[in-house]
């Protein structure tokens, strides 16, 4: 049941966005983001999702699974597009018992959909087409002048990518553990909400006593294989920028440009 | 002077409670001394609490002795300069599969050791192509250690060691969380590490059957070595080991009662092989 979670997880298939540098990706991401956020323009979010569209059609990951992928997130699409319709004020077109829903309301909640829908998207767009060591690997890379300013990025992206080994493993472990205390007589279902959290108390417990003793045991193993932080340390997988990554970027700037005509002119 | 030199070492756990009291000690290894000549074959027997772990991170640097002293190829584990050169000679595969594995991918696994040395990328690919090969784990270089058996896993573990070139391998009970199946795999490989790379291995296990291929075995009780010598001798005195609470293989407990029972069955017998051409030639008479 935990792992059912689409989101965001890499999906294996060979395309010219696969293959990008992560850092190129990373960035891209970062200036997608930057251009939701720089007008509320119509036109300019139909630019953005007509570029996501391209960038989707190019990864050939199936359009479908992109939006199986919106799924857990639908709730809090839904949840904050009503808030908005209800609660601007404006001119009235629509009164239901003591609710006004107003016109601007209505405009307001569409362009709130369109960038959350689309941000979302982007995101997903990167992490489904980079692999989480690709991913943290770049991060590192990109964060690398911060270690001026004694920002521990080694250290950093090691956990990351640590963490995200450990995921499936305390999730197996966490199926486990409630099995064990279902066996015996333990109840997860029943009761109100409180009630429910208050029941995986008993859970968490020796979720946790284990995640220390796989730390432990994880720190021994990496320092029986020499591991001393990131000083003078090889890369296995250095990162290297291709044409492909120049023609991305050119890609961007391209974009970033668009984005700026259509939103001061149109 | 053998490639591992352990010197009367004792190590002790000091137990504190919460105000940092000493509550109570704890001498995991109490005086232990054991040679090790390159290329040979060791396994250390003994029962959970025995010391033999302790004394195993010992090997390593990972645990430095209170009293006495191991030398890991002419370094002293000691001195904290040598620490990383002594790991890299000594390598180590532990118990738990799982929490020994670095990275997502196998291939970046064994790749981990050699980045963290420092070597060249280029050979850093060499290394983890020729290790995974060793163990017969080429196949699954891409695969999510996730994905694997525990045998395989255990495998992998024993190929992020080989791919940092190691003279030695200490193998801390590598087979305690394995399925019979898993445990043959894991002791074939580090059987041809020894017979074919020439790498010295020291085995630390409760099963005595992954023992008596072993050159040398020791037997640890609380801390201490008590016996010691070749399989042969070892096993024989099979009285001795049970007040130890170890058991002998099942094939030279069978030959034991068969002797007991007025048999004239030679002893000690150690493989199914060595039993089965006996009893045909007892058999035969």
């Amino acid at each position: 049941m935990l792992r059912d979670i689409t989101l965001g997880q890499y999906y294996e298939t060979k395309s010219k966005l696969h293959e990008l540098d992560p850092r190129t990706k990373l960035v891209g991401t970062l200036i997608y983001l930057i251009s939701l956020f720089m007008f509320t323009n119509a036109y300019v979010y139909i630019f953005a999702a007509s570029f996501l569209l391209l960038c989707v059609l190019i990864s050939r990951i199936p359009p479908t699974y992109m939006i199986k992928g919106m799924k857990p997130v639908i709730f809090l699409l839904v949840f904050t597009l009503f808030l908005n319709m209800l609660f601007t004020p404006g001119e009235v077109i629509f009164t239901f018992w003591k609710i006004n829903i107003t016109k601007e309301g209505v405009k307001q909640a569409l362009y709130m959909g369109a960038r959350l829908t689309l941000l979302i998207m982007g995101s997903n767009m990167m992490t489904l087409t980079t692999t989480p060591t690709r991913l943290t690997n770049g991060l590192e890379r990109l964060m690398g002048p911060l270690k001026l300013i004694k920002l521990p990025v080694h250290e950093i992206a090691m956990m990351m990518s640590i963490a995200l080994r450990f995921i499936p493993i305390l999730m197996d472990e966490t199926d486990r553990i409630m099995k064990a205390q279902l066996a015996r007589g333990a109840d997860f279902e029943s009761g109100n909400l409180i009630k429910k959290a208050k029941s995986l108390v008993p859970v968490l417990v020796p979720l946790f006593i284990s995640a220390f003793r796989r730390a432990n045991d994880l720190a021994m193993a990496m320092e029986a294989r020499c591991y001393h932080g990131g000083k003078g340390r090889t890369q296995m997988k250095p990162l290297k920028y291709r044409p492909a990554d120049l023609l991305a970027y050119l890609v961007l700037i391209l974009y970033m440009t668009a984005v700026v005509l259509i939103g001061k002119y149109l | 002077m053998g490639i591992i030199d352990i010197n009367k070492v004792t190590y002790e756990y000091i137990r504190r409670d919460e105000d940092g009291n000493v509550e109570g000690i704890t001498t995991a290894v109490n005086g232990v001394s054991l040679n090790v000549k390159a290329g040979e074959f060791i396994a250390i027997l003994g029962h959970n609490g025995s010391g033999k772990s302790t004394l195993a991170k010992h090997i390593n640097a990972l645990l430095v002795p209170e009293e006495g002293s191991v030398i890991v190829d002419g370094m002293d584990t000691a001195d904290e300069d040598k620490t990383l050169s002594i790991r890299q000679t000594a390598g180590m595969v532990f118990q738990n599969p799982d929490n020994q594995i670095i990275g997502q991918i196998v291939e970046e696994d064994v790749g981990f050791g050699p980045e963290n040395m420092g070597v060249p990328t280029k050979e850093i690919w060499e290394r983890v192509e020729e290790s995974l090969r060793t163990v017969g784990m080429y196949e699954y270089r891409k695969k999510s250690p996730n994905k694997l058996s525990g045998g395989q896993k255990q495998r992998v573990s024993i190929a992020s060691v080989i791919a940092m070139h190691p003279k030695c391998i200490v193998f801390d009970e590598p087979t305690a969380m394995l399925d019979p199946k898993g445990r043959r795999e894991v002791i074939r490989a580090a059987r041809a590490l020894n017979d074919v790379e020439n790498i010295t291995i020291i085995l630390i296990t409760h099963y005595m059957e992954e023992a008596i291929y072993a050159d040398r075995i020791f037997v640890m009780e609380e801390g201490s070595v008590v016996m010691q010598g070749t399989p042969e001798t070892v096993f024989s005195q099979v009285d001795m080991l049970k007040s130890y609470r170890l058991d002998v293989p099942e094939v030279t407990e069978l030959a034991w009662e068969l002797k007991k029972a007025g048999v004239p069955i030679k002893f000690p017998i150690l493989t199914r092989e060595e039993l089965k051409e006996e009893l045909i030639r007892l058999g035969k008479r």
